[in-house]
C-alpha cells in the first residue's frame, strides 16, 4: 500500500547531466556563444548519436551480407538444360583494392591526428584567451586536409577499379556475383562521400573561427564515423575476397 | 468534467519564471523560421501530425473507392470514370503504403512523439534539433514523391504495399511498373531515411536528455513506448532501404537480385537467376517490427489513459515495461509467418509459428495490466479515455485472430483472403488509429492551450467504434467463405454471390465511418479557435507536461528544468492532499 511521506530523495541517474540535462548541444544550431553545457556532456551526447547512427547504417550493411551469403548457395533454373544449376561464378576482385584499402588506413590514421588536435586545441583554448600567452600549436600539417585528399583518393582509386572490373566482363549486370561487389563497394563509397562532406563542414568549421568546442565535437564524430568507415570496408573486402 | 484545479504549487512555480538563458537556441521570430523549418521539437511535432492528418484522409479517399468498385464493380464515377481492374490495384497499392508509412508510422511517433517525449523526460528539445528538422522534410518530401506516382505516365504501381518481385522489378509487368514504381521507391527510401534519423534522435534523447531525477523507470510509459519503438525503427528501416536498393538496381542497373528467368506478356525478362524470396525475407525483416513500430506508441499512450482516467496506478509498471520490449524483440524473429505460403521448409514454419504464438503472452500481460488498471478504478469517461478503452477492445478483437494465422496448416487455407485483412485492419490499423484519435484529445489542451469539444468528441467516438467493428468484422466471415484478398471483383464469381450483401453492408458502414471522420475534422479546427480555454492541467495528470504553460513555452519549462521525485503514476496515494502528485512534488510517494 502506498503512503505518502514528506522526506525528499532524488536518485541520480546515470547519464543525467545534472541541472543543465534538457538542453541539446550548442554546434547543431550554430549557437557558438553557449557555454552553459560542459563539454563532457556535449561531447558524450554527440558520441551516442553517432553511436547509434552506426548501427542503423550497420543494419544496411547486415541486409546486404545476408543477401550475399544466400544468393551464393541458391541454384537457379537453367533453360537450356532444363535443370537447377548454380550459376554463381566468384569474382577476381582488382590488385587495386589492397592499394585503396592501404589509403584507407592511413587516412584512419590522419583523422586521428586531427581528432587529437582538436581535443588539445579545446583544452588549451582557455589558457589561449588569457592575454599575453601564447600556444605554440603544431599546424604544419593539416591533418584534416591530408585526410579529405586521401578519402578523395580512395574514391578515385575505387572508381579505377571499377572500370577495371567491368574492362574484364564483371559490369554490374553481368553475373549475380559482380552485382554484389559493386553494390557493397558502391554502397560503401556512398557512406564515405557522407564522411567528406562532414570534414569538410569540419573544416569550414575551424576556418570560421568557431568555439574549440564546436570544432572538437565535429571532429570528434567525424573521426569516429570515419574510423567506422575503414573497418566497414576491412569487413566488405574480407568478404568478397574470402566468402565467393 | 475534471476541474482545472492544476498541479497545484509546481505550476505556480513555473508560472513566476521566464528566463530563457539554458536553451540552446533563441526562439525564432519569423514565419518561416517559426512555423516552416522550426527547429523547435513541438512545431515538428505538429508538422508530423498534419503531415499524416493530410495523408490518412487520401487514404481513407481511396479506401472508399475500393469499397464502391467492390460491390458495383461497372458504375462510372463522376470525374473519375471507370475503375479498371488495374486501377482497383493501384487503389490497393497506395492506401496501403499512404497508411502504413504516412499515417500509422507517422503521427503516432513523429507526432506526438516529437511533440511530447522531451516535455515528458524534461528536456528542452530534442537532443538533435537540426537533424529533427530533416527528418521531417524528408518524409514530407518523401509523400509528395509518393503522390507524385499518380501523375506520371502509367499511374501508380500495382504491386501492393509489399511490392512483391518480380511484379514489381520489372518495368513492362503493369501499367504502374514503369516510373510509377520508381517513384514508389525511392518515396520508400527517402521516408526510411527520415525515420532512421528520426530513430536516432528519439534513442539519444531519451538516453541522454532526462532531467534530474528521471529515472528510465520513472519515464512515463509513452516514453517508454517511443524509445522502444525508436530502437525498432533503427533496426527495422535500414534492412527496408537495404531491400528498396536492390530493387532500384534491378529496375534500372540490369542486375538480377530478384528477378528469375521468367515470362512476361509473352516476353523473356532480361534477368535471370534472382530470387524473389529474397525480397520476402527482406522485406518482412522490417515488415513484421513495423506492425510493431505503429502500435507501441498507442499502447504506451493507453497505459497511461488508462492510468490517468482511472485514478490509479498503472497495474505493473515494470511488467508493461518488460512486455514492451519483450514484443519488441520477439517482433524481430517472427517475419516466416507472411511467408508461410512461400514454399518454405515445414520446420522453419514452425519456428516461426512457435515464436508468433509467443509473441501472445506479453500481449496478453499487457491486456491484463489495462482491464487491472480498470478494475476498480473511479473512471471518468472523458473522450481520451474512450478511445483508449476501444483500443484495448480493438487490440483485443484484432489480436485474438493473429494465433489463427500463426499457424501454418490454418493461415494455408485463410493466406490472402478477407481474414487477414480484416485481422490487420482491426489490430495494426484501427487500433493504432484510435492511439492517435486518443492522444489527440488527451493532448490538444496542451498543444492548442483549448478543450475540444466533449459532446462532438462522443458522437465520434460511437461512430468510429461501431462503424470499424462493422466494417472489419465481417471480413473475417467474409475470408472463412472464400473471398479473396486483392481481387477487383468478385460479383461475377458464383461461389461468392452469397457475399454480395455482407459486402455491400461493408461498405456502406465504411461511408458512415468515413462521414463521421469530418466530425473529428470539424471539432479539431474549430476547437482550436474557438475551444473553451484549458487549464495547465485539465485531466489532473501527473507527467511533466502538465506542470508546463499551456501551449508550453519554447524551452518547454520558462528556463527552469524540472527536477523529479515521484513515478509518472502516483493516482490516489493515501495521505496526499489531491487525489495525484505530481512527478515535480518533492514530498515523494514511498514505494507501494
Amino acid at each position: 500500500m502506498a503512503s505518502y511521506t514528506h522526506t525528499a530523495t532524488i536518485e541520480d541517474p546515470a547519464t543525467s547531466t545534472g541541472t543543465t540535462g534538457g538542453s541539446p548541444p550548442a554546434w547543431v544550431d550554430g549557437g557558438d556563444d553557449f557555454h552553459s553545457q560542459p563539454l563532457d556532456a556535449r561531447l558524450r551526447r554527440a558520441r551516442l548519436g553517432l553511436f547509434v547512427g552506426v548501427v542503423g547504417i550497420v543494419m544496411i550493411f547486415v541486409s546486404f551480407t545476408s543477401a550475399y551469403v544466400v544468393r551464393q548457395g541458391l541454384p537457379t533454373f537453367d533453360s537450356r538444360t532444363n535443370s537447377l544449376v548454380h550459376d554463381w561464378i566468384p569474382v577476381r576482385l582488382p590488385k587495386l583494392l589492397l592499394m585503396n584499402t592501404f589509403v584507407l588506413l592511413v587516412s584512419s590514421i590522419t583523422i586521428e591526428l586531427a581528432r587529437r588536435r582538436a581535443a588539445r586545441n579545446a583544452a588549451l583554448a582557455q589558457v589561449a584567451s588569457i592575454p599575453g600567452v601564447s600556444i605554440r600549436g603544431d599546424e604544419k600539417i593539416s591533418w584534416l586536409a591530408l585526410t579529405v585528399t586521401l578519402g578523395l583518393l580512395f574514391l578515385a582509386g575505387q572508381a579505377m577499379a571499377w572500370r577495371e572490373l567491368a574492362a574484364t566482363g564483371f559490369y554490374i549486370s553481368a553475373t549475380p556475383s559482380s552485382s554484389f561487389v559493386f553494390l557493397l563497394t558502391g554502397m560503401h563509397g556512398v557512406h564515405l562521400v557522407g564522411g567528406l562532406i562532414a570534414l569538410l563542414v569540419a573544416g569550414v568549421a575551424s576556418l570560421l573561427h568557431r568555439s574549440a568546442q564546436s570544432q572538437l565535437i565535429l571532429m570528434d564524430i567525424t573521426g569516429w564515423y570515419w574510423h567506422f568507415m575503414a573497418v566497414l570496408w576491412v569487413y566488405i573486402l574480407v568478404l568478397l575476397e574470402f566468402v565467393r | 468534467m475534471a476541474g482545472g484545479t492544476g498541479g497545484g504549487e509546481t505550476i505556480m512555480a513555473t508560472r513566476e519564471f521566464t528566463a530563457h538563458e539554458t536553451h540552446a537556441h533563441a526562439a525564432p521570430q519569423g514565419f518561416i523560421r517559426k512555423w516552416i523549418f522550426s527547429l523547435d521539437h513541438k512545431v515538428i511535432g505538429l508538422q508530423y501530425y498534419f503531415l499524416a492528418l493530410t495523408a490518412v484522409f487520401v487514404g481513407m479517399f481511396l479506401s472508399l473507392l475500393m469499397r464502391i468498385h467492390l460491390i458495383w464493380p461497372n458504375i462510372t464515377l463522376p470525374l473519375l470514370g471507370d475503375i479498371k481492374p488495374e486501377t482497383y490495384l493501384t487503389l490497393v497499392t497506395m492506401h496501403g503504403t499512404i497508411m502504413v508509412f504516412f499515417v500509422l508510422t507517422t503521427a503516432p511517433q513523429g507526432g506526438f512523439g516529437n511533440y511530447f517525449l522531451p516535455i515528458q523526460i524534461g528536456a528542452a528539445d530534442m537532443a538533435f534539433p537540426v537533424l529533427n528538422m530533416l527528418s521531417f522534410w524528408v518524409t514530407a518530401l518523401a509523400f509528395v514523391v509518393m503522390l507524385g506516382a499518380f501523375f506520371v505516365t502509367g499511374g501508380a504501381p500495382l504491386h501492393g504495399w509489399t511490392g512483391y518481385p518480380p511484379l514489381s522489378a520489372v518495368q513492362s509487368a503493369g501499367p504502374g511498373e514503369g516510373a510509377g514504381a520508381d517513384l514508389w521507391i525511392i518515396s520508400i527510401a527517402l521516408f526510411c531515411i527520415g525515420a532512421l534519423m528520426s530513430a536516432l534522435n528519439f534513442i539519444t534523447t531519451t538516453l541522454d536528455m532526462r532531467t534530474k531525477g528521471m529515472s528510465m523507470m520513472r519515464m512515463p510509459l509513452t516514453c517508454w513506448a517511443w524509445f522502444i519503438t525508436a530502437i525498432l525503427g533503427l533496426l527495422a528501416f535500414g534492412v527496408l532501404f537495404s531491400a528498396g536498393i536492390l530493387l532500384l538496381l534491378d529496375r534500372n542497373a540490369g542486375t538480377s537480385f530478384y528477378v528469375p528467368l521468367t515470362v512476361f506478356s509473352g516476353q523473356i525478362v532480361a534477368h535471370k537467376g534472382g530470387s524473389p524470396l529474397l525480397w520476402q525475407h527482406l522485406f518482412w525483416f522490417f515488415g513484421h517490427p513495423e506492425v510493431y513500430i505503429a502500435i507501441l506508441p498507442a499502447m504506451g499512450l493507453c497505459s497511461q489513459l488508462v492510468s490517468v482516467f482511472s485514478r490509479k496506478p498503472i497495474f505493473g509498471y515494470k511488467a508493461m515495461v518488460y512486455a514492451m520490449l519483450s514484443i519488441g524483440l520477439l517482433g524481430f524473429m517472427v517475419w516466416g509467418h507472411h511467408m508461410f505460403m512461400s514454399g518454405m521448409s515445414p520446420y522453419s514454419a514452425f519456428a516461426f509459428s512457435i515464436m508468433t504464438m509467443a509473441i501472445g503472452v506479453p500481449s496478453a500481460i499487457k491486456t491484463f495490466n489495462w482491464l487491472g488498471t480498470l478494475w476498480g478504478g473511479r473512471i471518468r469517461f472523458h473522450s481520451p479515455m474512450l478511445f483508449a478503452i476501444g483500443f484495448v477492445s480493438l487490440f483485443v478483437s484484432g489480436g485474438i485472430s493473429g494465433p489463427f494465422l500463426a499457424q501454418p496448416t490454418l493461415d494455408i487455407p485463410l493466406h490472402d483472403t478477407a481474414f487477414v485483412t480484416g485481422h490487420f485492419h482491426l489490430i495494426m490499423g484501427v487500433a493504432s488509429i484510435f492511439g492517435i484519435f486518443a492522444a489527440t484529445y488527451y493532448w490538444f489542451p496542451k498543444m492548442f492551450g483549448r478543450m475540444m469539444n466533449e459532446s462532438l468528441a462522443r458522437w465520434h467516438f460511437w461512430l468510429t467504434f461501431v462503424g470499424t467493428y462493422c466494417i472489419f468484422m465481417p471480413m473475417h466471415y467474409a475470408g472463412m467463405a472464400g473471398q479473396p484478398r486483392r481481387y477487383s471483383q468478385f460479383t461475377e464469381l458464383h461461389y461468392l454471390e452469397k457475399l454480395i450483401p455482407l459486402n455491400t453492408f461493408i461498405t456502406f458502414a465504411a461511408f458512415v465511418t468515413i462521414s463521421a471522420q469530418l466530425i473529428f475534422l470539424v471539432n479539431l479546427f474549430w476547437s482550436m479557435k474557438a475551444g473553451k480555454k484549458a487549464s495547465d492541467n485539465p485531466w489532473e495528470a501527473t507527467t511533466l507536461e502538465w506542470t508546463t504553460a499551456t501551449p508550453p513555452p519554447h524551452d518547454n519549462f520558462g528556463g527552469h528544468p524540472p527536477t523529479v521525485y515521484n513515478g509518472p503514476y502516483e493516482y490516489g496515494v493515501p495521505g496526499a492532499p489531491q487525489d495525484f502528485v505530481m512527478q515535480t512534488d518533492p514530498r515523494t510517494v514511498a514505494a507501494h
